[in-house]
């Protein structure tokens, strides 16, 4: 039975299109590796003519693991077009909404991802490297109890959503749905359920990472490391915020390089376009394209809950910010630069978003029926920025002046991330890939020099998500294929 | 004895299959009856191999979700389709395209000239478009699969035995449907598997449940106009609803937050085009004016009708 589960888990195969080509020199070392995203959708043409109210229902179906997101950033961009600033609790419900997606997202992608390289271990079998290996360390009633508690994540979704997986409650102005008092208690009920598993996670990484000495050698190892700039949102007080803020980044060293609302993301990013794969690669725009290299002075900036965490001083819910301060202590830099830190911080984000869904379960306002406020004059253009769990997620729209898309563009945490990626993994090859030597233990160390990014690609190419299957290609100086290697 | 079970993900999303997660313990229970030998994505020629090292119709049951967007997605379908018994089109977009095939309203160029052009942040100023086959740096050799003119339906590419709706599926569907293949409960083939009712008879708001008359509509609004009753037919209230015509799986689940019904759920069994049947059926409730008043305020009718089925229709796309 538990065997079958090994083979059967959808989480551990979810999968997004993608692969890597890494080429030898002449003495067997790596002289350069690419990650090719191979898909794309093409949403930004065919939202043209929708109406602006219509989009967030629409987008929401560019990815079905980063369920709320979408909907979410769309919703925001709508409120500019009407002009409209939404109700204040129609602001919390989207807050709730957004951080209980937040609880069910991390936690499939640390169980069944980012976890299982530590708790199995990252050598061992690939069979058993998986959620299924790492339900047979922990337990399988643990395992149950950890697919419950995400399940009451999913399911305050759903009752605030409409649909539980692509959502369709927002509209411009507010959401189309109060909050009830039954719902609300019920809300209640089940986030405290959700802040013991935000708990248990933090604890979990703690104990089997923390107090083992490779891991934590491996964490902190040059293979993965990569030096870069940050970009996340920050609230007035320079906390880490979700749903609404403004966008800082910071350099390689910590300071800031600026800050943005909106609109000004024109000044700051700029998106390059490869021949080699369907991904643009962003960078920043003030600092200049400088290729895919890390160190002071890149242009590349990377996003996501250890990004976010860099650029912020401090998480809004308490034992979030415990949790905060043990990490910069533990590993003694700021901004941390050890891309493996990546899963703590989502570790510590999963029990901020429990914290915060139960806060606002109990906030009186929630259930005041004024979820929609009166909509404004069409503006005609609209920018909405959130976090989603992967990182900053951009949706920008022009309409007419029946509110109706006459152009947009989305710039997605995946894209933001691609050049961090290809370095990671370029990193990674060259690092353990020596004099020809390739082994079937470089997939993994290999694969783990990407899986912090929690790639989603569906995204990414307004497209597929998940854990990339990656297949890697070994070609000699001759540009001979000598090796394939892959983990599906 | 287990099924031998495949899922394949084309172009889609992967909702579809994290609706089969959403089943939580539920899905661990199903599995004892499960044997996945296939649970893939469409990344490499090595991909193809492995499945084609399977015996022909070695594969009880493949589930597909997505629709075909790429060259190899098409590739890979044929062969899932020779070693498959039973092939379902899973959700929306295997079915009939979904909202990615809205595309098709447009052509490549025009998608490529907005994605590696057009767009606000988008750095292009030597004009490069993504090959699928290019040499980087003179000396590395990289490929891409093909984007295809048009999104087609997996019914297009290969004989579709099973059609499931649903953008995606709600779990509690899931549910029936995972039951029905373990139990070997399977309607004819070619078939839509459904409960057969619609959205609307599965609404809290329908006037027929209360015993209340239906009314000709006199005003179309958008959800932006006004707030809607929360007791009452949002069609009745003028805002354009496809539960008429949807299958209701979903239980309603647009409706019951005051949102119209899009028509993820795919058509009731028996109908062909979706959105001429939506069309028909919309037009038919609604008065003259208020017909004038719904091509003037959503502009362009093919991506409201035709949201999730335009791949499918007898429309098809541009070219």
């Amino acid at each position: 039975m538990v065997l079958k589960k090994i083979e059967i888990n959808p989480i551990t195969r979810l999968e997004g299109h993608g692969k890597i080509a890494i080429f030898l020199d002449d003495s067997g070392n790596v002289a350069e590796a690419f990650f090719q995203v191979v898909e794309l959708r093409g949403f930004e043409r065919f939202l043209v003519g929708i109406p602006i109210e219509e989009v967030p229902r629409t987008v929401s179906t560019i990815c079905g693991v980063c369920r709320a997101v979408h909907h979410t950033a769309a919703t925001k961009a709508s409120d500019e077009i009407y002009g409209v600033e939404p109700t204040e609790t129609a602001k919390k419900i989207r807050e709730l909404f957004i951080n209980a997606h937040y609880v069910e997202d991390h936690a499939v992608i640390l169980y069944a991802l980012g976890l299982p390289d530590f708790v199995v271990g990252p050598e061992a079998d690939p069979a058993e490297r998986n959620i299924v290996g790492l339900v047979k360390k922990v337990g399988v009633d643990v395992a149950k109890e950890v697919l419950r508690r995400r399940s009451y994540a999913v399911k305050i979704l759903e009752m605030l959503g409409g649909k539980p997986i692509h959502p369709v409650a927002g509209l411009p102005g507010g959401w189309s749905k109060r909050i009830t008092e039954e719902e609300r208690a019920e809300i209640e009920k089940l986030a405290k359920e959700l802040v013991e598993l935000g708990k248990f996670t933090v604890q979990l990484f703690e104990d089997v990472i923390l107090k083992n000495e490779k891991y934590m050698e491996l964490i902190t190892s040059d293979a993965y490391r990569s030096v870069l700039n940050y970009m996340g949102t920050v609230d007035e007080r320079g906390l880490v915020n979700y749903y609404d803020g403004v966008q800082k980044i910071i350099d390689t060293k910590g300071n800031e390089i600026g800050r943005f609302k909106g609109k000004e993301y024109l000044e700051y990013i700029a998106e390059r376009v490869l021949p080699w794969s369907y991904l643009k690669m962003p960078y920043l725009k003030k600092i200049g394209w400088k290729g895919i290299v890390d160190g002071e002075g890149t242009s590349l900036y990377s996003v996501g809950p250890l990004a976010r965490l860099n650029v912020a001083d401090g998480m809004n819910t308490p034992l979030a910010q415990e949790a905060y301060g043990k990490m910069f202590d533990v590993l003694k830099e700021r901004p941390i630069h050890y891309i493996m830190a990546y899963h703590w911080a989502r570790a510590i984000e999963l029990l901020n978003a429990a914290e915060r869904v139960l806060e606002l379960a109990q906030d009186p306002e929630i259930t005041s029926p004024d979820v929609r406020a009166e909509l404004g004059e069409v503006t005609g253009e609209g920018v909405g920025i959130i976090e989603a769990p992967r990182g900053t997620l951009i949706h920008h729209y022009k309409t007419d002046d029946e509110g109706r898309v006459t152009e947009a563009n989305l710039i997605v945490a995946t894209t933001h991330n691609k050049g961090p990626i290809t370095l990671a993994i370029r990193k990674a090859a060259k690092h353990f890939i020596k004099n020809g030597n390739v082994d079937e233990r470089i997939l993994n160390y290999v694969e783990m020099a990407f899986r912090p990014y929690d790639l989603c690609l569906a995204c990414a190419t307004h497209m597929l998500p998940g854990r990339l299957p990656i297949e890697i290609e070994i070609y000699d100086s001759e540009g001979e294929l000598v090796k394939t290697l892959r983990n599906f | 004895m287990a099924l031998k079970f495949a899922f394949y993900l084309a172009a889609g999303c992967a909702g579809c299959e994290m609706a089969l997660v959403d089943l939580a313990d539920r899905l661990v229970d199903a599995l004892e009856h499960l044997e996945v030998v296939f649970w893939a994505p469409t990344v490499a020629d090595v991909k193809y191999k492995d499945l084609e090292k399977m015996p022909d119709k070695s594969i009880d049951v493949a589930l597909v979700d997505g629709a075909v967007r790429l060259s190899e997605q098409e590739h890979i379908l044929k062969i899932l389709r020779q070693k498959s018994k039973i092939l379902v089109a899973f959700g929306i977009c295997a079915s009939m395209g979904g909202i990615a095939g809205l595309a098709n309203v447009h052509t490549k160029e025009e998608i490529f000239e907005t994605v590696y052009f057009k767009t606000y942040s988008t750095d292009n100023p030597e004009g490069v478009v993504p090959q699928t086959k290019c040499v980087v740096d003179g000396k590395y050799e990289l490929t891409l699969p093909e984007f295809l003119e048009k999104v087609k339906p997996v019914c297009e590419v290969v004989e579709v035995d099973y059609f499931v709706g649903g953008c995606p599926p709600h779990h509690e569907h899931v549910a029936k449907i995972v039951e029905a293949i373990v139990s070997g409960n399977l309607p004819p083939k070619g078939s839509w598997i459904t409960d057969g009712k619609s959205v609307c008879d599965v609404c809290p708001r329908n006037p027929a449940s209360k015993g209340e008359k239906r009314e000709f509509v006199r005003e179309v609004k958008r959800t932006i106009e006004g707030v809607p009753d929360e007791e009452k037919c949002l069609l009745q209230q003028g805002y354009v609803c496809f539960g008429p015509i949807t299958q209701g799986d979903c239980g309603a689940s647009c409706p019951k937050v005051n949102i119209p019904c899009r028509g993820c759920g795919g058509p009731l069994p028996g109908v062909k085009d979706f959105g001429a049947r939506a069309i028909s059926a919309i037009g038919s409730v609604l008065s003259e004016e208020a017909v004038d008043q719904l091509i003037e305020k959503y502009g362009n009718l093919t991506k409201l009708f035709y949201r999730y089925s335009l791949p499918a229709s007898l429309l098809g796309g541009r070219r």
